[in-house]
C-alpha cells in the first residue's frame, strides 16, 4: 500500500512535535513574547538543515520515487496575500497557540475539545474560499 | 531512573527540529509537497465545497495521502500522551509565567489552559475567542496566505521562497498584535 507510509510519517511526526511541546500552547506564547530559545531553535535548526539538504539534492540532481527531479514548486508570486493572509494566521496561532498540524495532535492527545478548533478551522478555510475573489492577492 | 527520563522527558530543539526536516526530505522524495493547512482544504473539496468556489472545485483523492498523514499525526499525539509523558508543568520560562499570571491564563500541568480549551471553556468569552475565533482566524489566514507553518516556514523558507518570507513576516505581525496588543483585552 503506497499510502501506508504517509501514515507512519504522520506517526512520527505527531510524537516529535508531542514530545517537544511544539504543540503547546504555553511554548508558542513564550515564542510570540521572546522570552525562550526553543521554538526558535526548532523552526530555525529545521530551516537550516532544510536549506543545507535541498542544496545538496539540487546540485545532485536527485530523483525522487516518481522518477521526476527532487524539488518542490515554486510559490505564486504576490505580496498581500502572503502578508495579510499570514498576519491573520498568525492572529490564529497566538489565540489557539496551534498552527494547523499540532490542532490534529492535540486531539489525538487526548485535548478533545481542539475538534472545535479544527472545525472552526475548516470554515475559516471554506469561507475565504467564498470571498477569496474580492480580497487583495 | 535514566531511561525513564529518556522515556517520559521533553525533547530539545535541537532533536525535535532535524526530524521535522527529515519530515520534509521524505514527503519531497515520495513525490509530495510538506503542508498541512492543505488537508482544510481538502476536506472542504470532499465534502462538497466545489460547488460553492473553485478553490474546493478539484481532483481532491490525488490528496489522500495527507489526510493519512495527520491521521498517522492523530494516533502519535495519542501514543504520545499514553505511553511516553509525565504530563507534568512544562518548563516555561519564569517571565513568560509571570505575564501569563497577569493576564489570568491558568499555568496548569499538561500543554494547553484548561480554562480556555475545554467543554466549559468554550462557553465563556475568552474559551470562545482561544478556540472558536481563533481557529477560524487559522483557516482563513493559512488558506489566504498560502499555507501554513510547514509549507511556508520550513518548506518554503528551506527552498528560498521570497513568498514564504513574507508570510512568515505576516505570522509574526499578527503574532505580535495579538499577543501584546490584543491579549490584555481579550482576557
Amino acid at each position: 500500500m503506497k499510502l501506508i507510509k504517509f501514515f507512519f510519517l504522520g506517526l512520527l511526526f505527531g510524537v516529535v512535535l508531542s514530545k517537544a511541546e511544539i504543540i503547546s500552547w504555553y511554548r508558542i506564547q513564550e515564542m510570540f513574547r521572546f522570552h525562550a530559545f526553543h521554538m526558535y531553535g526548532v523552526i530555525g535548526s529545521a530551516v537550516i538543515l532544510g536549506i543545507i539538504s535541498l542544496q545538496i539534492i539540487k546540485r545532485n540532481r536527485i530523483i525522487n520515487v516518481e522518477g521526476n527531479l527532487f524539488g518542490f514548486p515554486d510559490k505564486e508570486s504576490g505580496f498581500y496575500r502572503y502578508i495579510i493572509g499570514g498576519s491573520i494566521f498568525g492572529m490564529g496561532w497566538a489565540l489557539t497557540g496551534s498552527c494547523p498540524g499540532p490542532m490534529y495532535i492535540l486531539f489525538g492527545y487526548g485535548y478533545f475539545s481542539f475538534g472545535v478548533v479544527i472545525l472552526s478551522a475548516l470554515l475559516g478555510t471554506f469561507t475565504y474560499g467564498l470571498i477569496k475573489k474580492h480580497l487583495p492577492h | 531512573m535514566l531511561l525513564f527520563n529518556l522515556i517520559y522527558d521533553p525533547w530539545p530543539w535541537y532533536v525535535a527540529g532535524p526530524l521535522i526536516t527529515l519530515t520534509m526530505l521524505l514527503i519531497g522524495y515520495w513525490g509530495k509537497s510538506f503542508g498541512i493547512s492543505s488537508t482544510m482544504r481538502t476536506m472542504c473539496a470532499a465534502i462538497g465545497g466545489g460547488k460553492f468556489s473553485d478553490l474546493f472545485d478539484f481532483e481532491w483523492k490525488r490528496d489522500i495521502w495527507n489526510l493519512v498523514f495527520i491521521l498517522g499525526a492523530i494516533v502519535g499525539g495519542f501514543l504520545t500522551s499514553t505511553f511516553l509523558a509525565n504530563h507534568d508543568l512544562i518548563g516555561l520560562s519564569q517571565k513568560t509565567i509571570h505575564d501569563l499570571k497577569l493576564l489570568n491564563i491558568e499555568i496548569n500541568p499538561g500543554l494547553v489552559p484548561n480554562n480556555l480549551f475545554s467543554w466549559e471553556g468554550l462557553f465563556t468569552l475568552k474559551g470562545f475567542f482561544s478556540m472558536v475565533i481563533g481557529g477560524f482566524l487559522v483557516g482563513f489566514g493559512t488558506r489566504y496566505a498560502g499555507g501554513c507553518t510547514s509549507g511556508h516556514a520550513i518548506t518554503g523558507l528551506s527552498n528560498f521562497q521570497l513568498p514564504s518570507l513574507y508570510a512568515v513576516i505576516g505570522f509574526f505581525i499578527g503574532g505580535l498584535i495579538m499577543t501584546h496588543l490584543l491579549f490584555p483585552f481579550i482576557f
